[in-house]
């Protein structure tokens, strides 16, 4: 085997080994083999069954409500239109929280309210559509939405909490 | 099967009020969806299959005793300091808590564990501190410590 052939196949490593590990498993009748094969089997149905629709939602999402474009429009609103502004903004988004920090740099720059700022920061680490998705199939619909629910109010108090302890403390954010 | 249900028939609505609304943005975006797909799939099959083995060495009497509706506030501090520390991406963690859940870990439990994951970030706080200051950046992951803790408790009464 070459290097380039190594460098393909590395990815499947795993799924390769546990392929050999559950026909061995059945083969030599290793029971242990045989439940971790059954459990894996259960959760890639419950994988199979919604993800790939999930994607299809967050793929149409992409194209018709394009983060770029609300980008622009955000800024200095403020009052509800401005909270609601990013939050859709951050629910939009994917990736771990610390890809929103440059975005909050972004929105500093262009004039956003230190309130607004961590309610996108607040937005952007519980809402994700695609994340709300994956909680749904995973967790299920009443767990997603109690928790968004209980969440939501919760990040807008620290918003309001932020802007007012930092309301005279020159509060900025840097580039980094 | 329900949670299924509810995605096939909400893509087959979306995908339809796409297409009549615009024919070209539907199959762009329907490119797009598969790519993301492909690029997580692979990642998320070694995901199944780790989890799939985890449950096997860890005995569900062990997820229950630490992490079940009667180990108390020490299982729920247990989830809650893992939580805050570790960097999990969300296509991870969401089986796992599935799994914990279905091992017998309680709601308020895995609900601490996910929102402090997501909300609380120890190892990014250098990074963090580099764009908000030290000050800012230690007060916004205390209070969010505290949001979760509030989320973990809340969840467990209505649930």
């Amino acid at each position: 085997m070459t290097k380039k052939h190594w460098e393909n196949f590395k990815p499947y490593i795993w799924l390769a080994s546990f392929v050999i590990f559950s026909v061995g498993s059945f083969w030599f009748g290793f029971d242990p083999g045989k439940t971790i094969y059954q459990s894996f089997t259960k959760s890639f149905i419950e994988m199979i069954t919604f993800i790939p629709f999930l994607f299809i939602i967050v793929g149409l999402f992409d194209v018709w409500f394009p983060k770029e474009k609300i980008e622009k429009h955000i800024g200095r609103d403020s009052g509800i239109k401005g909270i609601l502004m990013v939050v859709i903004l951050a629910m939009l988004q994917a990736g771990p929280l610390y890809g929103a920090f440059p975005v909050a740099y972004i929105l500093y720059k262009k004039g956003a309210s230190i309130k607004n700022i961590f309610i996108y920061l607040g937005a952007f680490s519980t809402l994700k559509i695609p994340m709300l998705g994956i909680e749904i199939g995973y967790l299920g619909l009443k767990f997603t939405l109690v928790r968004t629910l209980v969440a939501l109010p919760l990040f807008i108090a620290i918003g309001y909490f932020m802007e007012w302890y930092l309301r005279d403390k020159k509060f900025k954010i840097n580039e980094v | 099967m329900n949670n299924a249900l509810i995605f096939i028939s909400f893509s087959i609505f979306t995908s339809l009020v796409s297409f009549l609304l615009d024919r070209q943005k539907t199959i762009l975006g329907f490119k797009k969806g598969f790519k993301m797909f492909k690029n997580i799939v692979i990642p998320f099959l070694n995901i199944l299959i780790l989890v799939s083995l985890l449950l096997f060495i860890v005995p569900p009497q062990m997820i229950v005793k630490y992490l079940g509706a009667g180990s108390g506030a020490i299982g729920f501090a247990i989830a809650a300091v893992v939580g805050s520390i570790t960097l999990i991406p969300g296509f991870i963690s969401y089986p796992i808590a599935s799994g914990l859940l279905k091992q017998g870990a309680s709601y308020s439990t895995v609900a601490v564990f996910m929102t402090t994951l997501m909300m609380v970030g120890v190892v990014t706080l250098p990074l963090e501190i580099k764009y908000f200051g030290k000050r800012v950046a230690i007060l916004r992951n205390l209070l969010n410590l505290i949001a979760a803790i509030i989320i973990g408790i809340l969840i467990g009464i209505i649930l």
